[in-house]
């Protein structure tokens, strides 16, 4: 018996019972509707973190204070006040890091806002303007601070929309109000549109004023929490780290580079603990949903052994007219095999849509940045692990139809 | 050389221990042509015999020798082969597949036997017309009458051209107009077509188309006679 008899065999035995085929195929439906969710769902939130990485700019540089953490719990070390002026101006010079092109100072930490009776508690950011061209983030209404207002300690504050929508209402306008920071009034000069970003640096929560009114009224500090160093070429970046490391080491005569009281982090190494973040999280998923593909499989066994059963006579009639062995496995593997396939197929396209679906709600409501992805390797990997689980559930109950001695399966009522 | 011979055959199901002999030493030969019946009341052992004939079953002692080979010498896909090239089968309840066309279901040995799928159709059709059904070709199996469905499953049978035909109460299920066309086209098969026929039955006038009855009686062999002279018109009732 050729394949193709063997095909139509099968297919005309599933029609049989299309609504038993139905329901057992079920299990293998959910099962890869889940997997390809995950998997597009997964390679969403990863574009879109990357994303979001990348439009800071991959010449971008940040130089945390502290050792490097060793481990997702060892965050205590960064929490150190190595970072302060004397770097600020070390790395200014040109001679020490000729590359540089930016170099930002960032202080940050939550504080209450007042405005009359309204409170909020925002992020708050002391920064310098260069914050608007590293983040490419600008003010949809006012302006940025200047030098002058770094200089002259100013109380001023560009507000996200977050902020601005707490405090002072949809309506009501902002620009040259004065809002109270530890006791402090800050004239706003700027509102930021909505980012909509979802990102570690929340501007639209965010209060950003000039690193010298943080440090001095907000914080009470004379460090700094993070410097932000841009690079004048992408090509550029890894000298520059090096020009970084050799000139703060300077500054805090570390001659021992293992006793680093801070660490280089560029955007490569963001992308690059991002992208095993996300793949881990989806590998995880997908081995949940994986199981609900093995109880599926556990279901088609079930279902076909049942069949099997159900069709003695068909199998006793088959083997009389000359079908051998293999033919009756080959017959029932095949069921199996399709059946599973047509879930696979089924759940693909269920799952295709489903998170087709759950994109469109996220990038209307939640997350602009956001965008469907869905990856072909993902679809073809759903079909063959479908038709797998197919063949190997379905491989028993096909033997013990091929077994069926003629003359019981044709003496079955 | 016989089409069958079978020496000293025995047959014994093993239930709860206690064998249940249904063939106890069965001997005979069935030439080429030869349209054979064998009567016995339920019991007898008759549908035992039909099955080790048939292929479909083994013997548990004694010998069976088709076309002259002893059945212990084949492999059990050999039996499947000899079944699907030189045998056919005709049940007393059809056993058509549901869900399949006559054409379908006439067609099914030619597909287990490897034939291409245009060369099979023409032959199933030739043989569903030899029965004179060749108006119900796409019909529904389900969707046919009990002589229809009979005379289907016989297409089934004669379609591979077999050396023989086994026919296991052919007309059991049929009423009597309907067991006599069944009867006529056996006898026909036999007589125009020259193929060997052993037909299992327990009623006098079903046995009377052939030319020999065999009659078992628990297991054994009570008599083996030509039927002396054909009466020209046979008569049928139930």
């Amino acid at each position: 018996m050729n394949f193709r008899d063997t095909f139509q065999t099968s297919v005309r035995g599933l029609k049989t019972h299309k609504s038993r085929s139905f329901l057992t195929i079920l299990g293998i439906v959910i099962g890869i509707t889940a997997i390809i969710m995950v998997m597009s769902l997964g390679a969403g939130a990863e574009s879109l973190i990357l994303g979001q990485i990348q439009s800071i700019g991959s010449k971008t540089i940040a130089v945390i204070p502290g050792r490097e953490p060793k481990g997702p719990t060892d965050f205590i070390s960064t929490f150190t006040d190595s970072l302060k002026q004397r770097d600020l101006d070390a790395l200014s010079n040109k001679a020490n890091v000729p590359h540089l092109a930016k170099l930002m100072p960032v202080l940050f930490g939550g504080e209450t806002a007042y405005y009359g009776s309204e409170t909020y508690r925002p992020n708050v950011f002391g920064v310098t303007d260069l914050f608007a061209e590293i983040y490419n983030i600008y003010p949809s209404e006012g302006r940025l601070f200047g030098a002058e207002e770094i200089k002259s300690y100013a109380d001023v504050a560009i507000i996200g929309s977050e902020v601005k929508k707490e405090l002072f209402g949809e309506w009501e306008n902002a620009l040259g109000k004065r809002i109270k920071i530890k006791g402090r009034n800050f004239q706003v000069i700027g509102i930021l549109g909505k980012t909509g970003q979802f990102s570690f640096l929340n501007f639209d929560q965010g209060v950003i004023v000039p690193y010298t009114t943080a440090g001095q009224y907000i914080f009470g500090i004379k460090y700094f929490h993070r410097l932000v160093v841009e690079a004048d070429s992408e090509v550029n970046v890894p000298v520059t780290v090096e020009d970084i490391k050799i000139t703060l080491r300077n500054s805090h005569n570390i001659t021992d580079p293992e006793k680093d009281d801070f660490f280089v982090q560029t955007q490569a190494d963001a992308i690059k603990t991002v992208g095993t973040i996300t793949t881990a999280l989806t590998a995880f998923l997908t081995a949940m949903a994986a199981i609900s593909l093995l109880v599926g499989g556990v279901g088609i066994m079930n279902i076909m052994l049942v069949s099997v059963t159900e069709r003695t006579r068909e199998i006793g009639l088959r083997k009389a007219l000359g079908a051998t062995e293999s033919d009756i496995l080959r017959q029932f593997l095949f069921e199996a095999v399709i059946l599973t396939g047509i879930g696979g197929v089924i759940g693909i396209i269920l799952g295709f849509l489903l998170s087709f679906g759950v994109s469109l709600v996220l990038s209307r409501a939640v997350l602009s940045g956001w965008e469907f992805s869905f990856s072909i390797p993902a679809a073809i990997l759903g079909l063959t692990v479908s038709a797998f689980i197919g063949f190997v559930f379905g491989i028993y109950p096909a033997r013990e139809a091929g077994k069926k001695d003629p003359i019981e399966a044709l003496r079955y009522e | 050389m016989s089409l069958i011979e079978v020496k000293n055959l025995k047959k014994s199901y093993e239930a709860d221990g206690a064998g249940t002999p249904a063939l106890q030493g069965v001997n005979f030969t069935v030439g080429t042509g030869e349209f054979v019946a064998v009567m016995g009341p339920s019991g007898s052992g008759k549908s035992t015999l039909l099955h080790i004939l048939g292929f479909l079953d083994r013997q548990s002692t004694g010998k069976y020798f088709f076309e002259g080979r002893a059945i212990d010498e084949y492999s059990d896909d050999e039996l499947a082969l000899v079944r699907n090239k030189k045998m056919g089968f005709v049940f007393q309840t059809f056993n058509l597949l549901p869900r399949m066309t006559a054409l379908e279901n006439v067609e099914l040995p030619l597909v287990y036997a490897g034939i291409p799928e245009r060369t099979r159709r023409k032959m199933a059709e030739a043989a569903i017309a030899d029965v004179g059904l060749a108006h119900r070709l796409h019909y529904e199996s389900t969707k046919l009458s009990g002589g229809e469905k009979q005379r289907v499953a016989i297409a089934r049978a004669l379609v591979n051209d077999p050396a023989v035909i086994f026919a296991d109460e052919p007309t059991g299920n049929l009423d009597s107009e309907s067991g006599r066309q069944i009867m006529e086209i056996i006898r026909n098969l036999n007589q125009t077509h020259g193929h060997t026929v052993i037909l299992i039955t327990h009623e006098t006038y079903t046995a009377n188309y052939a030319e020999r009855v065999i009659k078992l009686l628990d297991g054994e062999i009570v008599s083996d006679e030509k039927v002396a002279e054909r009466t020209t018109g046979v008569s049928f009732k139930k």
